[in-house]
């Protein structure tokens, strides 16, 4: 290997200075306000540093002055591209504090709205994750589908974005009277189309190029920074709250068919439809990270069917909201679910009062944003959104 | 063994008590010997807490001395360890009892060792407690504010905070 000897030739060629460069607070590539600090040799990224607060909105003290159900709307604006999966973790803490049962025919109620927002969720994730890597194409096919969804939660509570509709003791209102099957209708026309985001993306060339090898994330480094969800799975652990979580929750779960996505000796479950591995890529990268949320689809298309079926088959209520004012029983408790981004945890602790005394959440993307300085360490500058976007971060969730 | 008796065995005094009857049955540690006991939680073959899922400050404290007597506790700062393991698919919860203040002076935060050396995720969610909380945590490598700017004074969830009146020519109340 030739050595360079001439000081002028290295001054002027080949050395290059050190730059701080700020990426954000508005970067079109995140959803919400998210300012990284890079500091740069050239195009190699040796340090990023996430500032995060921007969002703030103190909803941990405010959930100090309202009671549960007033708390719920403020649960939604947490992850508000999984909406519905905040206040199931919000309503299932209060649930394990009062130790109040659901009947039957509310779990499979919350396990239909609660998946097809995890479908909404996941869509958005990938078209965003299509847009961070300069392709605009899935982005609108995303949000087509996810409309049609949209539309369903409108229906079913009124609001297309902030729902409040899963509450401490069920729901705000049952279904109404025709909508099973218009979800049933909806599925039968989203299965096939998922072979086309597959097309768009999972085997493009590009694509592949962009993401395969890039932040490679091991399964150690994975659990020791706390990353959970598909970020976690990613990585290849085999951890999923729905089978593994707290009773009160895998109990809605009970009875379902279906497997944790994670790779197992060079195949995913059920992935005999869609796209092999390509070669490029190694367990732990954005490509992989990208492709369990993809699965994750299809898994959860599987188990709307079987809900709707439990559903309409299950005897019962569809379980009431508690009082507004109902008084806590001294004490606290933690629950944590597997929300889309991970798993979102809710601490509440209770002096005896209507009031909690204390509300404290835990969220899946303040632990999966904390590694960015790991992964994007000797990268190129090009490659930090495509890292940070396939972590898939939700700045409402970590800001709070 | 239970877990309680086989931490009792092993760390002693460093456990200061426990509540197993609770909705989520906890452990307590003293503040030194936080470390130690979750280094061995993380590593014991039997046990493998790799996880550490949250780490919060709660703080019991009521301006009303009538209704502070009522409640039935001393005033104080608690800790919380929320601790699961993906491998064995078991939870656990450590508390840290702290006194408000350290040597009950005003404005000294109490201090816990940190267990960034243990999990790293830790980190920020010491920084988090730090900054809201007004907990130190000794031993962390960079504990600063995460949430609120650098300048912000006061730990917004202390039950003795007051929002301050301006915040560089930003009205606050």
């Amino acid at each position: 290997m030739a050595t360079i000897d001439d000081q002028r030739i290295i001054e002027f060629d080949v050395r290059t200075d050190e730059m701080l460069v700020n990426m954000g607070p508005q970067h079109p590539s995140t959803h919400g306000v998210l300012r990284l600090v890079l500091r740069t040799d050239g195009e190699i990224v040796s340090e990023v540093e996430p500032h995060i607060g921007y969002l703030h909105r103190c909803a941990e003290k405010i959930g100090e002055n309202l009671t549960p159900r007033q708390f719920i709307p403020y649960t939604d604006r947490m992850d508000y591209l999984a909406g519905m999966n905040m206040n199931l973790g919000w309503a299932l803490v209060v649930e394990k504090l009062l130790e109040h049962d659901l009947p039957e025919k509310a779990k499979h109620l919350r396990v239909i709205i609660a998946e097809l927002n995890r479908l909404a969720s996941h869509l958005v994730g990938m078209g965003a994750y299509g847009l961070d890597l300069g392709t605009f194409s899935p982005f609108l096919y995303a949000f087509r589908e996810r409309e049609r969804i949209l539309d369903l939660f409108e229906e079913a509570c009124g609001a297309r974005l902030t729902y409040s509709y899963l509450t401490p003791g069920g729901a705000t209102a049952d279904l109404p009277h025709g909508w099973t099957q218009k979800l049933s209708a909806f599925l039968d026309q989203f299965e096939p189309l998922i072979q086309e985001y597959h097309a768009l993306l999972t085997t493009n060339a590009i694509f592949v190029k962009r993401t395969a090898n890039i932040g490679v994330m091991s399964a150690e480094m994975a659990i020791d920074y706390g990353c959970t969800g598909p970020v976690l799975r990613g990585s290849g652990v085999d951890h999923d709250l729905r089978r593994d979580g707290e009773e009160r929750y895998t109990d809605m779960y009970d009875g379902y068919a279906f497997e944790v996505i994670v790779e197992r000796d060079g195949h995913y479950p059920n992935d005999h439809n869609y796209p092999a591995v390509p070669r490029e890529a190694v367990l732990g990268d954005c490509w992989h990270r990208f492709y369990v949320r993809m699965l994750e689809v299809v898994q959860s298309v599987d188990i709307l069917r079987q809900a709707i079926e439990r559903y309409s088959t299950a005897s019962g209520d569809w379980g009431q909201p508690i009082k507004l004012t109902q008084k806590l029983p001294k004490g606290e408790a933690y629950l944590e679910t597997e929300a889309p981004r991970g798993q979102m945890g809710f601490y509440i602790v209770s002096d005896g009062s209507s009031i909690p005394w204390r509300v404290r959440a835990r969220s899946s993307c303040f632990c999966n944003l904390s590694i960015t300085n790991e992964l994007c360490r000797n990268c190129l500058i090009a490659d930090v959104p495509a890292i940070v976007g396939s972590l898939d971060i939700v700045m409402g969730e970590i800001d709070r | 063994m239970s877990l309680l008796e086989q931490l009792q065995a092993k760390f002693g005094d460093n456990i200061t008590g426990h509540n197993l009857e609770a909705v989520d049955p906890w452990i307590e540690v003293a503040p030194v010997g936080i470390v130690d006991v979750c280094q061995f939680l993380k590593t014991a073959p039997d046990l493998q807490f790799d996880m550490l899922s949250c780490i919060s400050g709660v703080d019991y404290w009521m301006a009303d001395e009538k209704k502070m007597a009522k409640a039935g506790w001393e005033p104080h700062t608690e800790v919380v360890y929320h601790l699961s393991s993906t491998v064995k698919k078991h939870t656990l919860v450590l508390k840290v009892m702290l006194p408000r203040w350290k040597d009950d002076v005003e404005g000294q935060l109490p201090e816990v060792a940190s267990v960034t050396s243990v999990w790293r995720t830790a980190d920020w969610h010491e920084r988090e407690v730090f900054d809201l909380s007004g907990v130190r945590f000794v031993g962390h490598p960079y504990l600063r504010r995460i949430l609120c700017p650098e300048d912000w004074v006061g730990f917004p969830l202390r039950r003795d905070y007051e929002m301050p009146l301006e915040y560089h020519g930003i009205r606050g109340r």
